[in-house]
C-alpha cells in the first residue's frame, strides 16, 4: 500500500455500507479503510432478519462478511463503536469510546431507526422493534406457543414479523392504523387478498386501529386503541416504520432534510463527506429498500475514487414480501386514481391471484401482484426501461406461454437484471461464469453477489447456471428431489397455503410436471394428510402397495395382514384365517413380530375376496401407516400388571388406525415397568405404572435401537391416549416423508416436541386432535375397496379381447 | 404383422399400468396420456412386474428393487451402465380400445 493513501472511514457495517465499500474497493485499492458499526456482529443481511425469526434460517446464515473478509482487505473494523460526532473543519468523527479519528473521506452509511409512534408506554418490558440481530435474538428468546402477541404496523416488516412469530407459536394480531395492509405497496383490493391470506395462515389483522397507549405496570399487559378498545398483550413489537438516521449529518452542517441530502453522485453539501443508503436523501426520496442501495454505492464508489461521472437518477420502488405462501410485489406508482392513469386488472379470488397493472401515457407506471410472481421480473423491465406498451396492450397480463425455465433464460436480454437487490445483469453473470470458472450457485454468489439480497431471483440464477457453466454442480441442499427441487418443509407449507390437492398439480407448477418413484409417494402423503377427503387421490403416485393394500413379495405375490388389534384375537377369527388360508392356498401362514398373522403368497387378483373372507379389517402392513399397537396382558391376568393395557392399546389401535403416516408407525402398550412388548423401542409406548401411565415417543428397535423419549406422565388413560394422538398428529404435519419418529424427534429435539404438543396451549392441542379427527373420520379401511374399486381393473388381471393368431 | 386388440383404453387408469398375458408373454401396458406403450412385464433384474411401478416420464421404475426402464425402448436406464434390455411392443388405439402389436419371429423368439 503507498504511503499516499488516503484515510477512508465508513461509519455504519450494514449492507449499505459495505457493498459500497465493496465497489469502491474494485475500483482502487488507495484506501486505508476504517469501518465503525454501533452492532457488535459483522456485516449481515437485514432483510433477510424475518427468515431467522421465521426459523427458515440460523442468525449464522445470513452473515455477508465475515471477519475474514475485512482481515484479507486490511479493514480496521470497530465493532460496537457509536459515532457521536463529526467534525468537518478537522475532519474527524468521535467515538462513544473518546476515540478520535482522522479522515480524507467520510462515508456515513448510518442506516435508519425504528420509528416508534407517540405513545404512552412505549418503554414497557415486553415492547420490541424488529430491526437488528439484537431485536430478533430478543424476540426468539421471549416468543412461546400461545403467547399473546401483538404487531403494531402492518408493513412489509410488521406483517413478515408477526408470519414469524406466528410460525414459532405465538398467537398473533396486527393491528394496523390504515384501513389497508401495506397500504404504500398495494391498492384496497390488493390489501384485501393479502389479508384474506395472512388470516388463512392463522394471523389475525386487526385494520384502522390507532394505538394510543401499551398497558401494564412494568410489563406490557395490553394495548389501548383511540377508539376505547383494549386487546390483551404479552408481547408488543413496534413495526411501523423506519426514520433515517441523520444525526452525524446534522452535526458535520450538511444540508439535511428528512435524509442526508445527496446529489446525482452521491456528494452530499460537503466534498470530503459522502452518504449512501438509508440515511441519504435524493431528489427528494429516501429509500428504505435494497436494491437502491446498491445501485446508489455503485455511483458512489466511482465518484468517492475520482471517477465522477456516473450518475444516480433515482430506483424505482420495488417491494416483495418475504412470506412463505405469500406471494406479494409491488412496484412503482401504484395509486391508480391520479388523472392520466388506468388500470388493467386480473382476479381469481379462489386462487387468491390478484394483478394489476398501472399505466401512464402508453408505459408501465407501476404493478401490483399477488398469489402469482412469475411475471415480475418482466414487469420490472418494462417499468425500468419505459418500453412503449401500447403494442403490446392485448397481452399484457397473459405472456406468451413459455415452455420451461431454460427457454426463459435464453429469452432474457443480456442486458435485463437477473438480481434486483444487487443490480447483476444476465450479461454480468454470464461472463462471471465464464471469467471465473463457476461451477456452483455458492460460487455465483460470492463472485458476483447475485441472489444474496431477497433471494427471489435464485431459480433464475440457477436456471443460467445450469445453462452456461459447462461443468455445473448443485448445491447440497436438501431437497425432496429433483423433480420437485423444494425441501419437503416448504412443500409442506406450498401444498397448504396454495391449495394444491393433487400430486400432479404440485409437479406442474413446482416441478418438472413428470415426478418420479421418490416424490410421488411423498407429495401424495403430504396432499393427503393436508387436504384429506378434499383432495384428488392419485394412486398412480402411490407405491404399488398403496393401489392394491398388500405389501408386494419378491415375486410379485402379496402379504395379507389383516388387523389385530392389541394382538388380540378370537377362535372365530383364527377359524377364519385358516380357511382362507386353505382356500386360496395360502403358500405359509406366518405370525409376525407385530403380534398379528401373515398370509404370503397371495395373487393380486384373489385380494378382495380374501378380504371379504376375512371379514376383518386392513392391517396396513403394507404401507407407511399405522402398523399396531402390540400389548401385554396387564391387569386382565397378568399378576404384576398395574394398568389395563389391552383396553389401552386396543383403543389407542382404535384411534389411529387407517391413517397415513410419514413412516410405518409401531406402538406398544405395556402394563407394568417390566415392559413385555418393548413399548420403550416403539414409535409411540404407553407404559403402565401404578396410578399412572408414561408416554413415550421415538423409540427404535430396527436398523438402530434407541430407547424413546419421555413424553409425559399422565395420570389417567384417557390423558394419556390423548398425549399419544396429538404427539401423533405433530408428527404427521411436522416430519419429513420416510421420516421415523425416531429420526424426526432427534431432529427436531425433544424438549421443542413438548412444547410444541403436550405443553402446548389448550387451544394448539385442541386443533391438532381436531385435524385428527377429521383426518380420522374421512378415511376407511382400504379394505372396503374389495366391495367399491377405486379402478374397475385395479386387482383384476385383464384379458386381452382376442388370443394371440400366432 | 399380427396386431391383436387388448382391451378397452379406460382400463388401464392415467399413469398406471396394467398386465395382460397374451399366448405365452407376459405384457404391460401402460397409459401416459398422450400414447399408450407396452413392454414385457418382466424386469431384467430379477423379474419384478413392471406394471406394479410408479411411471416417471417415459420410464417405469420396478416396484421391487427401483430399477428404472425406458417405456419406448424397454432400455434399463438405472443403474447407469447397465446394459440389459426388455422387449417393448407397438401400441395403437384404434375406435377406444388398444392394439399390440406381436410380430411372428419375435413372439417365437420370446
Amino acid at each position: 500500500m503507498s504511503g499516499a493513501a488516503e484515510r477512508l472511514v465508513v461509519v455504519g457495517n450494514g449492507m449499505a455500507g459495505m457493498a459500497c465499500l465493496e465497489q469502491i474497493l474494485r475500483h482502487s485499492a488507495n484506501f486505508r479503510v476504517t469501518v465503525f458499526g454501533d452492532e457488535t456482529h459483522v456485516n449481515y443481511n437485514r432483510i433477510q432478519l424475518s427468515s431467522v425469526l421465521a426459523g427458515e434460517k440460523d442468525a449464522d446464515e445470513i452473515v455477508i462478511n465475515s471477519l475474514e473478509w475485512y482481515r484479507e482487505r486490511n479493514i480496521d473494523l470497530r465493532l460496537g463503536v457509536r459515532i457521536t460526532g463529526v467534525d468537518a473543519t478537522r475532519r474527524t468523527v468521535t467515538g462513544d469510546d473518546g476515540t478520535i479519528t482522522h479522515y480524507d473521506k467520510l462515508l456515513l452509511a448510518t442506516g435508519s431507526s425504528p420509528l416508534i409512534p407517540p405513545m404512552a408506554g412505549s418503554d414497557k418490558e415486553g415492547v420490541y422493534c424488529f430491526r437488528n440481530l439484537n431485536d430478533t435474538r430478543a424476540l426468539l428468546e421471549r416468543v412461546r406457543p400461545g403467547l399473546k402477541t401483538v404487531v403494531i404496523g402492518g408493513g412489509l416488516l410488521g406483517l413478515e414479523a408477526a408470519r414469524g412469530l406466528q410460525l414459532r407459536g405465538a398467537d398473533v394480531t396486527v393491528v394496523h392504523l390504515m384501513s389497508t395492509l401495506m397500504e404504500r405497496q398495494l391498492d384496497a383490493v390488493g390489501g384485501q387478498y393479502l389479508q384474506n391470506k395472512i388470516e388463512e395462515l392463522g394471523v389475525k389483522v386487526l385494520l384502522s386501529h390507532n394505538t394510543t397507549a401499551i398497558l401494564g405496570d412494568r410489563r406490557v399487559e395490553g394495548i389501548a386503541f383511540v377508539n376505547g378498545y383494549r386487546m390483551e398483550a404479552d408481547l408488543v413489537v413496534i413495526a411501523v416504520g423506519i426514520r433515517p438516521n441523520v444525526a452525524l449529518g446534522k452535526c458535520a452542517g450538511l444540508t439535511v432534510n428528512r435524509g442526508i441530502v445527496v446529489n446525482d453522485h452521491m456528494e452530499t453539501s460537503d466534498p470530503a463527506i459522502f452518504a449512501v443508503g438509508e440515511c441519504a436523501e435524493h431528489r427528494g426520496v429516501v429509500y428504505g429498500l435494497v436494491a437502491p442501495l446498491y445501485e446508489q454505492g455503485k455511483v458512489l464508489a466511482a465518484t468517492i475514487t475520482g471517477n465522477r461521472g456516473p450518475r444516480y437518477e433515482g430506483s424505482v420502488p420495488e417491494a416483495r414480501l418475504k412470506i412463505m405462501g405469500v406471494d406479494v410485489f409491488s412496484a412503482g406508482f401504484v395509486q391508480d386514481n391520479a388523472s392520466g392513469v388506468e388500470s388493467i386488472r386480473y382476479e381469481d379470488p379462489s386462487l387468491g391471484i390478484y394483478k394489476k397493472l398501472i399505466l401512464r401515457d402508453g408505459r408501465l407506471a407501476g404493478v401490483i401482484l399477488i398469489g402469482d410472481l412469475s411475471d415480475s421480473r418482466r414487469y420490472m423491465d418494462w417499468l425500468r426501461t419505459g418500453v412503449d406498451l401500447r403494442e403490446k396492450r392485448r397481452r399484457l397480463l397473459s405472456p406468451d406461454p413459455v415452455p420451461d425455465r431454460g427457454a426463459n433464460v435464453a429469452e432474457m436480454p443480456d442486458s435485463e437484471t437477473v438480481c434486483g437487490c444487487n443490480g447483476v445483469t444476465k450479461g454480468a453473470i454470464i461472463s462471471a461464469i465464464h471469467e471465473s470458472s463457476i461451477r456452483t450457485l455458492t460460487q455465483l454468489k460470492q463472485c458476483t453477489r447475485a441472489s444474496t439480497g431477497c433471494g427471489s431471483c435464485t431459480d433464475l440464477c440457477l436456471g443460467l447456471l445450469k445453462a452456461v457453466a459447462p461443468e455445473f454442480e448443485e448445491d447440497k441442499k436438501k431437497v425432496l428431489c429433483e423433480c420437485v427441487p423444494f425441501p419437503q418443509e416448504s412443500l409442506r407449507e406450498i401444498v397448504r397455503s396454495q391449495k394444491l390437492k393433487s400430486v400432479q398439480e404440485v409437479l406442474d407448477i413446482y416441478g418438472n410436471g413428470v415426478g418420479c418413484e421418490i416424490c410421488k409417494p411423498a407429495l401424495s402423503y403430504m396432499v393427503d394428510m393436508t387436504w384429506c377427503g378434499e383432495h384428488e387421490e392419485d394412486r398412480s403416485a402411490r407405491f404399488i402397495n398403496d393401489r392394491v393394500h398388500a405389501n408386494i413379495q419378491r415375486d410379485g405375490t402379496f402379504s395379507v395382514v389383516p388387523r389385530i388389534r392389541g394382538g388380540v384375537t378370537s377362535p372365530a377369527e383364527l377359524r377364519r384365517i385358516a380357511d382362507v388360508a386353505d382356500k386360496y392356498r395360502v403358500r405359509m401362514v406366518k405370525i409376525t413380530g407385530s403380534q398379528r398373522i401373515d398370509l404370503l403368497g397371495v395373487a393380486k387378483e384373489d385380494l378382495p375376496e380374501i378380504w371379504a373372507d376375512l371379514g376383518m379389517p386392513s392391517g396396513q402392513a403394507y404401507t407407511k401407516g399405522v402398523r399396531m399397537v402390540k400389548t401385554c396382558v396387564g391387569t386382565e391376568f397378568c399378576r404384576f400388571g398395574t394398568q389395563d393395557a389391552i383396553a389401552a392399546g386396543v383403543e389407542l389401535e382404535r384411534r389411529l388406525e387407517n391413517l397415513y403416516t410419514p413412516h410405518k408407525t409401531k406402538m406398544a402398550v405395556v402394563g407394568c415397568p417390566r415392559n413385555c412388548a418393548e413399548a420403550t423401542v416403539k414409535d409411540i409406548g404407553l407404559v403402565g405404572q401404578e396410578g399412572s401411565w408414561q408416554v413415550v415417543v421415538g423409540g427404535a428397535a430396527g436398523k438402530r435401537v434407541r430407547r424413546a423419549d419421555l413424553l409425559l406422565t399422565a395420570e389417567t388413560t384417557e390423558e394419556a391416549l390423548e398425549a399419544a394422538q396429538i404427539f401423533f398428529q405433530y408428527y404427521r404435519e411436522h416430519a419429513n416423508y420416510l421420516e421415523r419418529t425416531y429420526d424426526f424427534v432427534e431432529r427436531v429435539g425433544i424438549e421443542t416436541v413438548r412444547r410444541e404438543t403436550v405443553y402446548a396451549p389448550r387451544a394448539v392441542q385442541e386443533a391438532l386432535l381436531a385435524r385428527l379427527a377429521k383426518s380420522k373420520a374421512l378415511t376407511p379401511d382400504a379394505w372396503l375397496e374389495r366391495d367399491r374399486p377405486y379402478h374397475p381393473t385395479q386387482f383384476v388381471q385383464i384379458q386381452p379381447m382376442e388370443a394371440a393368431s400366432v | 404383422m399380427s396386431w391383436i386388440r387388448v382391451t378397452a383404453v379406460e382400463n388401464i387408469p392415467l399413469r398406471e399400468g396394467r398386465a395382460v398375458r397374451i399366448g405365452d408373454q407376459e405384457l404391460a401396458i401402460f397409459n401416459l396420456g398422450h400414447e399408450f406403450l407396452a413392454v414385457s412385464n418382466r424386469c431384467p433384474h430379477r423379474g419384478g412386474p413392471l406394471a406394479d411401478g410408479i411411471v416417471s416420464g417415459n420410464s417405469v421404475v420396478c416396484p421391487l428393487h427401483s430399477w428404472k426402464i425406458c417405456l419406448t425402448s424397454g432400455a434399463v436406464c438405472r443403474p447407469a451402465g447397465e446394459s440389459a434390455c426388455i422387449r417393448s411392443y407397438p401400441v395403437k388405439v384404434v375406435d377406444g380400445i388398444a392394439l399390440v402389436e406381436l410380430t411372428a419371429e419375435r413372439a417365437e423368439a420370446a
